[in-house]
């Protein structure tokens, strides 16, 4: 049984790519058989986070346009051959695609993956409305920011309305520190507003900046704390039980004020 | 007394978490129902039409808003009574 689930979150710069890379390199990590679709057509950067970006020959729009056979636009991972990514073409714009040939290629994509990666672009025009035409469920990604947060509840409403009723929240960059001093929205807050299953919570982390910058992904980074958020939220696709994260101790001044009730 | 030297470092009453936590769940109440407020302004003009067969109201006080009850949508408006009209003046 293959499955396609689009990442998607309505404000740009949350992490959608950030996500489907690293879901997709945990995925590969696990043995499953798994292609990532990049549909930010004209933005492409799922190829830059993976570290494929000299590797491109073809792209989705030569695919659902008949130039090529997926076969040859799909790119295949350095390190892990279980993975590929279908990148979007980066001169054209959103028109070129429309959501029944990407309807069309998925269905095809289902006979030879386990798991169907769509990374969709911003915003709630019609590159989300494509981006979202395919998928079985919906992966909302946030953060902590009232305006993210509002985005992704407006997003929400627009699943609804397309009739995608499984989604799932994911709340990205969480800083601990704030959380804790009170200054920053914590998982609870974002899931008792949103009223949605969370299935992870990632803390901002530097090792995803410099995993970024050299191209892999920081789920494989063993030393990593999002790295590990995202290795779970990848078991929890799978279906298994995994506890929450608890993110460190509380420092001295924290539990001082505590103690004098301020 | 601890106010006041909490303010003295910068530190207001409501965590700022709260605060944003208190924003959103107002801004989405207005966002989830999909009024526009072209449509708020419709929704108070013909409720003043209706109310002023019965009573004179003060236009510039009342205040039609949308607050978050629980879970659902309560559409709240406090209009000030200024005189009630006489029965026999009501339009049948």
């Amino acid at each position: 049984m293959s499955e396609i689930i689009v990442i998607t979150s309505g404000k740009g710069g949350v992490g959608k790519t950030t996500t489907t890379a690293n879901l997709g390199v945990g995925l590969a990590i696990r043995g499953k058989k798994v292609v990532l679709i990049d549909t930010d057509t004209g933005l492409r950067n799922l190829d830059l986070l993976l570290g494929l970006e000299n590797r491109i020959m073809y792209d989705l729009i030569d695919v659902t346009e008949g130039r090529v056979p997926y076969k040859k636009a799909l790119v295949r991972h350095k390190k892990h051959d279980s993975l590929y990514l279908l990148p979007t073409s980066q001169i054209k714009d959103k028109t070129a695609l429309n959501p029944a040939q990407l309807v069309a290629l998925c269905e095809e994509l289902r006979q030879q993956f386990d798991y169907i990666l769509i990374d969709c672009p911003a915003g709630i025009e019609q590159g989300f409305k494509t981006a979202i035409a395919a998928a079985d469920c919906a992966i909302v990604v946030t953060m902590p920011e009232i305006s993210a947060v509002r985005d992704a509840d407006k997003i929400i409403g627009e699943l609804g309305r397309a009739d995608k009723e499984n989604i799932k929240l994911i709340v990205n960059r969480i800083r601990p520190q704030m959380v804790r001093s009170g200054d920053m929205l914590d998982m609870d807050d974002i899931d008792e507003i949103l009223s949605l299953e969370c299935i992870g919570q990632v803390p901002d982390d530097e090792l995803v900046v410099t995993s970024t910058n050299r191209g892999e992904p920081v789920v494989s980074n063993k030393e990593s704390l999002a790295g590990k958020a995202y290795s779970n939220i990848v078991g929890r696709i799978c279906g298994e039980e995994i506890p929450f994260l608890e993110f460190g101790e509380e420092g001295f001044f924290v539990k001082l004020k505590r103690v004098f009730g301020w | 007394m601890i106010d006041a030297i909490m303010k003295l470092f910068g530190k207001s009453d409501k965590p700022s978490r709260e605060i944003a936590r208190d924003r959103l769940k107002v801004v989405l109440v207005h966002d989830r129902a999909n009024i526009s407020p072209e449509v708020m302004k419709l929704l108070k003009d013909d409720i003043i039409k209706v109310i002023s067969n019965y009573m004179e109201i003060n236009k510039q006080d009342m205040e039609i808003t949308l607050a978050d009850d629980e879970n659902s949508v309560a559409l709240v408006a406090n209009i000030p009574v200024q005189r009630m009209k006489h029965s026999s003046k009501i339009q049948k």
